[in-house]
């Protein structure tokens, strides 16, 4: 039996979602919702409620004298230099402290993974920090570099204030920062370069390259969505920088940052109005960060979806 | 009976790429098909569309006669042998073959029984506790196959089993499929781009290009009567001559010679032409110094520059280059990339037997039989040779 | 690559780290061995060592009360927060739904805002509907915490998955969920585990809404605990005891790690599923 491509018109079908695709996106909703709901629950209100009180003029202990001023007090904040000193620092805080991650962190990735002695103990170690909890970190670098109580100066023959100058406070804590967090950055750069195939590496191994040669054209070109993941969460995470200050400085000495001078009007000065509307502004600074990120690096979310 | 039927098949992705267009196939029970042609020619789409991982644009599948379009593919009772085996890599081998079973709620004892005896058949035996990481690419392909097998389905897909191994293990199993198929006597639809398992395994071959059916066929009436170039080109390898023919009243002028015409009985449609392409199959040229005068005088006989040659031991194939018009190069191009090869030389391939000792930049003396000669319309690339017709199904009875 | 040379650098770098990811844990026990006034001795050793902070440290309901509810709050949110999240995650990386792209946005942004600009009006809420000063009471909050980070970490394992298991259990007979108890889970467990550790850690960490959202021992976890602490007297520095608490509640935080890093690391360096 033999035939030729006969020339039939195309049936007349109109093409519809069959119901296989139907039952899969339903069934897509009902997997993500438990975890979308359980998000909104938490935050819808508040940020809707930020939202909202940031347009008052609203001081909690004299809730009777509220007033609706519209965008006011954005505009106040936006004036004050005070706003822009705090933004300025935390710009310069998160800048530092997530290149250095970023940096270490690959380090101790590459370490992880090749690790030929100690396995099992320097794994550990490099998590350890990761695992104590940031108030603690915070008082044991706080208490180290203590001018007058502190082991660091004795030991460094230094007899530097610390906490008490702008620099060397910023300088203190970005070191603590930096010790809690590079265990973080590292595991998330362990997944990404576990995924660089070994022949690459080797292959350019053969072709003549150095070391540095090979990390900067063939591993970490490989990496570039773990490190734009690392990085962008970083970022986010970096720029609402709050526990660390609050216990080192409380902000003082200059080294106060967006999120303390929230907390500050909000809870000490009970100035809800101001203090909704600075949540906002770091919201919407820190919404900026990341949409310039997926922008820069044109990250599609789409992409985290099976191939 | 387990028939299955696909009338107008067709599929269609978002912006209008049409992958499958008006594909029609009946399968028959215990037949092995094959769905063949060079990449993006829709074959897996096809296959893929009749186990049910793709959407059905338009058209009908049925198997057994029930129309299946919207059944999900664990109801349509098929099974299927991935390129890349897809063997799940936390389970052992028994797990693996046993896994559709255990969907199936099939009693312990049963699934153990039917495991080993699949497994068995397959060789499998000495493997069952290992976890596929561990197995070589020919034994994970039988894992695969053991799993496909135990549930005793209606059909027997596959999608282009033999393309990760390598070139000698790709023959041993090739052998191993058809025989496990005649054995068993499942219905199999077998998806490859490679024209060999195409010839050797299949019943019947069906041969596509850009998502439509070009011919559908035994392997020998594919080869001797292709309806196309296409077809033609496809099969065959090394891969048949196309060369570009004058017609003249009483003959005509081929590159390398000039084959004679009888205006009364022609070999082929050629009014109205005055070029025509010709398809000359290299093992139809054989040496002319090693046939007597009588031989000789039935056929043609040229000389030709040898350019280069490869001896297999049991072959050799020469390659001789010549000019051709540059309407006829483009067209030929065109034709390869199409056919997945990227060769664009007008060369003349000629299959000899190995015996013949032959030197490169040597002239030799060529000989065929132009009632060998196929003859393609250079506009519609169809097979316009007469005497080498396809035969309407009624009076069938193969060559 | 293990040559003599390659080994010593690593050897040497390996020491290197070590030192500078556990110095300062090791200052925190020190100081927790400091009693009294020490702590002011600008040394890194105390003069003598003493249990004292430890013997306080073990006294104080505060300190007991406050482990407890950390250790079962950071649990509990640790599992529904894997367990929504492996749900979401699968979804998004594995389904056919196009709103995921837009539920991994959506938790992207949800996730920047500020943490004190939640708990504020949450304390109200929470006052007003009873949740207030409960272990529910953060475990939902945490959950606004953990939920981000676990479903894009877990959509990005999920999507190393090959497609191609997912249908050939399809094609064997298997129902979606079936496929994904059977087949993908399985395979996703590594990844699971990576994210429960970091889960595990965001809710153990937290301090804003430690303080905010509780008031007595019912429900103050250990960060609060520890600001508490600094409460209790005006003249002395409650630094010491600070140390002592910290240290005891990182011990177990500590084997847990030790325990669970070959899996995470493994798990992380085995790379592409093979096939």
């Amino acid at each position: 039996m033999a035939t030729l491509a006969p020339a039939q018109p195309l049936a007349q079908t109109r093409p519809q979602l069959s119901s296989r695709i139907k039952s899969e996106r339903r069934l897509g909703w009902l997997l993500s919702a438990p975890a979308v709901i359980a998000l909104l629950a938490v935050t819808a209100y508040p940020i809707i409620n930020a939202a909202y009180l940031s347009l008052f003029n609203y001081r909690l202990t004299s809730p009777g004298e509220r007033s609706f001023i519209w965008f006011k007090n954005y505009q106040v904040i936006l004036t004050d230099r005070l706003w822009w000193g705090d933004f300025g620092t935390t710009v310069l805080i998160t800048v530092v402290t997530v290149t250095a991650e970023l940096v270490l962190g690959f380090a101790l990735a590459m370490m992880m993974k090749k690790a030929i002695v100690g396995r099992n103990f320097l794994r550990t170690a490099i998590l350890v920090p990761y695992a104590v909890i940031t108030v603690v970190s915070a008082y044991a670098w706080k208490y180290a570099f203590a001018s007058d109580s502190g082991f660091i100066n004795p030991l460094f023959g230094t007899a530097q204030d610390w906490f008490g100058a702008r620099g060397s406070a910023l300088f203190v804590i970005c070191l603590s920062e930096i010790w809690k967090t590079t265990p973080f950055m590292a595991l998330v750069l362990l997944a990404g370069l576990a995924q660089v195939p070994d022949e690459l590496d080797q292959a350019a191994m053969v072709d003549g390259a150095t070391l540095w040669q090979r990390l900067r054209r063939v591993t970490l070109p490989n990496m570039e969505g773990a490190i734009v993941v690392a990085l962008l969460f970083r970022a986010i995470d970096g720029f609402r920088i709050f526990d660390n200050v609050f216990i080192m400085t409380a902000g003082a000495q200059g080294t106060e940052t967006v999120s303390i001078l929230a907390y500050r009007q909000t809870i000490s000065r009970a100035q809800i109005g101001l203090g909704s509307a600075l949540s906002v502004l770091l919201f919407a600074s820190v919404a900026l960060i990341c949409f310039g990120f997926i922008k820069l690096f044109r990250i599609d979310p789409a992409r985290v979806r099976g191939g | 009976m387990t028939t299955i039927s696909v009338r107008h098949l067709c599929k269609r992705y978002g912006k209008g790429f049409l992958a499958v267009d008006d594909v029609n196939l009946e399968i028959n029970d215990g037949e092995f098909v094959v769905l063949v042609g060079p990449s993006g020619s829709g074959k897996s789409t096809v296959l893929r569309m009749i186990v049910g991982l793709e959407d059905i644009t338009s058209g009908d599948l049925c198997i057994g006669g029930e129309r299946v379009n919207e059944k999900p593919p664990r109801d349509r009772d098929l099974s299927m042998v991935f390129q890349n085996y897809a063997l799940y890599p936390h389970l052992t081998v028994y797990e693996n073959i046993a896994f559709p079973l255990r969907l199936h709620k099939v009693a312990n004892d049963d699934i153990d029984k039917q495991v080993r005896s699949t497994a068995s058949m397959l060789q499998l035996t000495e493997l069952l506790d290992r976890k596929p990481a561990n197995l070589s690419g020919g034994q994970q392909q039988r894992v695969a196959m053991g799993r496909a097998l135990i549930r005793k389905a209606k059909a027997f897909l596959f999608d282009e089993p033999l393309s990760n191994l390598d070139a000698k293990l790709r023959v041993q199993m090739r052998t191993e499929i058809s025989r496990l198929q005649k054995k068993l006597g499942m219905t199999t639809i077998y998806v490859t781009h490679d024209q060999t398992e195409a010839m050797t395994l299949g019943d019947r071959v069906v041969l596509l290009r850009l998502g439509k059916l070009q011919q559908v066929g035994t392997p020998r009436e594919l080869y001797e009567k292709p309806v196309n170039m296409f077809v033609a080109g496809f099969l065959g390898s090394p891969q048949i001559n196309f060369l570009p023919a004058d017609v003249n009243a009483d003959h005509l002028r081929l590159p390398f010679c000039d084959v004679p015409l009888d205006p009364a009985h022609p070999p082929a449609k050629l009014s109205g032409k005055d070029l025509v392409i010709v398809g000359l199959r290299p093992e139809h040229l054989l040496d002319a110094t090693k046939l007597d005068d009588q031989h000789r005088s039935h056929g043609v006989t040229f000389k030709a520059k040898v350019d280069v040659t490869e001896w297999l031991g049991d072959e050799q194939v020469v390659y001789l280059p010549y000019e051709a018009p540059e309407r006829f190069h483009k067209q030929l191009a065109e034709l390869q990339k199409e056919l997945d090869s990227e060769s664009d030389r007008t060369q003349l391939i000629v299959e000899l037997d190995s015996t013949t000792p032959i030197q490169e930049s040597e002239e030799i003396e060529l000989w065929f039989d132009p009632g060998n000669l196929l003859f393609f319309d250079p506009e519609t690339t169809e097979n316009v040779t007469l005497g080498r017709e396809l035969e309407e199904p009624a009076q069938a009875k193969t060559a | 690559m293990t040559s003599k040379r390659t080994r010593v650098e690593f050897v040497l770098a390996s020491l290197v780290v070590i030192f500078f990811s556990l110095a300062p844990v090791v200052w925190i026990v020190s100081l927790s061995f400091k009693a009294g006034d020490d702590i002011d001795n600008k040394r890194f050793w105390p003069t003598h060592w003493s249990w004292d902070n430890y013997r306080t440290v073990f006294h104080t309901d505060l300190f007991t009360s406050a482990l407890r509810n950390s250790i079962g709050i950071a649990l509990i949110a640790t599992v529904v927060a894997v367990v929504l999240a492996t749900f979401a995650a699968y979804a998004i990386a594995r389904l056919d739904f196009p709103a995921g792209k837009f539920v991994l946005t959506l938790v992207l942004v949800v996730s920047m805002f500020p943490a004190i600009s939640i708990a504020t009006p949450l304390f109200n809420l929470w006052r007003s509907i009873g949740l207030y000063d409960t272990w529910l009471g953060l475990i939902i909050p945490y959950l606004s915490l953990t939920l981000p980070i676990c479903i894009w970490t877990l959509a990005a394992f999920f999507r190393q998955i090959p497609r191609q298991l997912e249908q050939a259990a399809a094609v064997d007979g298997a129902t979606p969920w079936q496929a994904f108890r059977l087949v993908i889970a399985p395979l996703a467990t590594p990844g699971m585990f990576t994210t429960a550790i970091i889960a595990f850690f965001i809710a153990w960490n937290d301090f804003v809404f430690g303080i905010t959202l509780t008031s007595t021992n019912r429900a103050r976890p250990v960060p609060a605990a520890l600001a508490f602490f600094s409460g209790a007297s005006q003249f002395q520095q409650p630094t010491a005891a600070i140390s002592a608490a910290a240290v005891v509640v990182t011990i177990p935080v500590v084997v847990l790690v030790l325990i669970f890093q070959r899996r995470i690391v493994s798990g992380l360096t085995a790379g592409a599923v093979k096939g």
